[in-house]
């Protein structure tokens, strides 16, 4: 069991990234809110508790690895490096702009901290098969995890990468599927349904796990879960609220790909308890 | 003299590399008995990674195993390996700046009797608008050879374009093969054959018809389209005057267009592309389709001596 006292940093941690990831978005005035709110929890477990990591050494050999794979959430990416210590702070408000190292999707050779650029659905499982492999065949004790988006499951090479981790048995491999339910046009059941999602990455040889993706002990419960396992990838179906912790974003659709003006920002803020103080 | 494809010559150098540097990786697409990479599944089972008949998923594959220091050579043929995964060789690969080996085998179409459905004309164009891709496309099998160890010294994402069919050496024993340099296989001063891959024989045989015409020709030999060896083909420019390109792809997007762009620029030339047409490819023997395409040493030896008829006139 975690202490409630970790919990309690978590949840604070989680609290500041969306404040960043807002904030960001907001300055830069385009972006993805939605979709990397709903990640914050998994994002806060992964950067703040589980993962092995030294920003000061950001290619070390032996640190573990993540993929993001959906990655216009790059916000999320972005606000947790920064709070590790990946890069300064300030550096989030120039999301997006010229010469920026915080490019729209995630570029590998801008920023320490990324590992492969993203941006151009369904491509990251398989590069984090590959990355699993490589750690294999070093006999090396670093992980690779993977996130995933529900509606990017809708592309082909996700299922061709999915046969590839349970083939090679990928047990250093854990991903993360941030199922919000929503996707650009509508919701994930409209648009082309995923349906019945836990069967199809069991049936394709995945130990596969259904969380709660905002609850910090069912997150680290599921990675430990997953460490365990043998001879398996993990797949942790997280079920998420897209646009989670700012009320009028909640499970908006329209909420996918654009930024919140100066009042929604300050509301957002408000709600998550930002005191005009901290406010610059 | 001893017949070899250049996908052979590939299998003998990964073997080669496999045993010298444990860094070296293989992946393939369930064609490693075509592509010539099964020497290498069978030397070094552990080392080699079929990922069944998932393209995307092969270039995904080798990216990680870049991502992670190893050196990756992912083959599969030539249509597959590139147009098919255009995008992941964009995102995945050269955005990321990963040390991928991309090897499509059966390129062009000398492919034959499959047709068009299997013969890559559009490959190098694809790879060429790739910022920091290198493109080799080899003469021979010894050349394929030098060039496969060459491309695991490159620092960076390659593309190894090779054929099917055994073809005899062309280029000399001892020819050096570096990364962005020709090679002047022959020195004349009334036209200038740019040449690469399976085309650089032709274009020899093509030179030595027109010597016996009076008509001399320089021959240059260039092995990596990306980067261009810029220099040598001004200077061929320069010297005769009158240039013409011959590549087993089609004229839009490969080494034609390469050296239109540049001579346009630098040194407007007259200049005529030989490849085959904008048109997609069909079946027939390997043979049937260089003659009907005119990828032949008498149809160029004729395009090149009108043309320098007519710029004498
Ligand atoms: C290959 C590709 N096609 C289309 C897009 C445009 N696009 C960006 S996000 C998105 C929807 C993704 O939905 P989902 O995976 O559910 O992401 P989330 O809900 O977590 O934001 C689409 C279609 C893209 N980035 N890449
Ligand atoms: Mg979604």
């Amino acid at each position: 069991m975690l202490a409630a006292e970790e919990i309690r940093r978590l949840q604070e941690q989680a609290r500041l990234l969306r404040i960043d990831i807002l904030s960001m978005i907001a300055a830069a005035g385009s972006g993805h809110p939605g979709g990397s709110l709903s990640l914050v929890e998994i994002f806060t477990a992964l950067y703040f508790k589980i993962m092995t990591l030294d920003p000061r050494r950001p290619g070390a050999e032996d640190r573990d690895r993540l993929v993001l794979s959906k990655g216009h959430a790059a916000p999320v990416l972005y606000a947790a490096l920064a709070s590790r210590g990946f890069f300064p702070r300030d550096t989030l408000s120039t999301l997006r702009r010229l010469g920026s190292p915080l490019q729209g999707h995630p570029a590998r050779h801008c920023l320490p901290g990324v590992e492969v650029s993203t941006g151009s659905l369904g491509q990251g499982l398989s590069v984090a098969n590959g990355m699993a492999l490589a750690a294999r065949l070093d006999d090396a004790p670093w992980r690779v995890y993977v996130v995933l988006g529900d509606g990017e499951c809708q592309e082909g090479q996700v299922w061709e990468a999915a046969m590839t981790s349970s083939h090679y048995r990928l047990d250093n491999l854990t991903a993360f599927l941030d199922y919000n339910g929503l996707q650009i046009d509508g919701p994930t059941d409209q648009v082309k349904n995923l349906e019945p999602l836990a069967d199809k990455w069991c049936s394709f040889g995945w130990n596969v796990l259904s969380i709660d993706g905002h609850s910090f002990s069912e997150i680290l419960a599921a990675v430990e879960e997953a460490h365990c396992r043998r001879g398996q990838p993990t797949m942790i179906i997280a079920e998420t609220v897209k646009g989670k912790g700012v009320p009028f974003m909640e499970n908006r659709v329209e909420w996918h790909g654009v930024a919140p003006n100066r009042e929604q920002l300050k509301e957002a803020l408000a709600g998550l308890g930002k005191k005009e103080a901290e406010e610059n | 003299m001893s017949l070899k494809a250049t996908r052979e010559a590939y299998g003998e150098a990964l073997l080669a590399l496999g045993r010298s540097n444990n860094r070296i990786v293989a992946l393939d697409a369930d064609l490693s008995q075509s592509t010539y990479s099964a020497g290498f599944a069978k030397a070094f089972p552990d080392r080699f990674f079929n990922v069944g008949v998932a393209e995307a998923d092969l270039i995904g594959t080798a990216a990680g195993l870049a991502a992670a220091g190893k050196i990756p050579f992912a083959s599969t043929f030539a249509v597959f390996a590139t147009g098919r995964v255009y995008d992941q060789i964009r995102n995945s690969v050269a955005y990321s700046r990963f040390n991928v080996k991309i090897v499509g085998s059966h390129s062009g179409v000398t492919v034959g009797e499959d047709g068009a459905s299997h013969q890559a004309l559009e490959d190098i164009s694809l790879m060429r608008s790739l910022p920091g891709m290198t493109i080799i496309v080899p003469a021979d099998a010894p050349e394929a050879y030098r060039a496969t160890l060459a491309a695991a010294d490159w620092e960076g994402p390659v593309y190894l374009r090779l054929g099917r069919p055994k073809t005899a050496p062309v280029l000399p024993s001892d020819a050096p093969f570096q990364i962005g340099r020709g090679l002047l296989l022959k020195s004349g001063r009334d036209i200038c054959l740019l040449s690469t891959g399976s085309m650089t024989a032709v274009a020899l045989e093509a030179a030595a018809i027109l010597a016996e015409q009076d008509i001399y020709a320089t021959v240059i030999h260039l092995p990596t389209i990306k980067p261009l060896d810029k220099e040598m083909i001004i200077e061929g420019a320069a010297k005769t005057g009158a240039v013409i390109t011959l590549e087993e792809h089609s004229i839009i997007g490969g080494l034609g267009s390469a050296v239109a762009e540049l001579l346009g620029e630098y040194r407007p030339t007259l200049l005529k592309r030989l490849g085959v047409p904008d048109c997609f490819g069909q079946s027939g023997t390997a043979e049937a389709l260089l003659k009907h395409y005119g990828l032949t040493p008498s149809r160029v030896a004729t395009v090149a001596g009108e043309m320098v008829k007519n710029r004498g006139a």
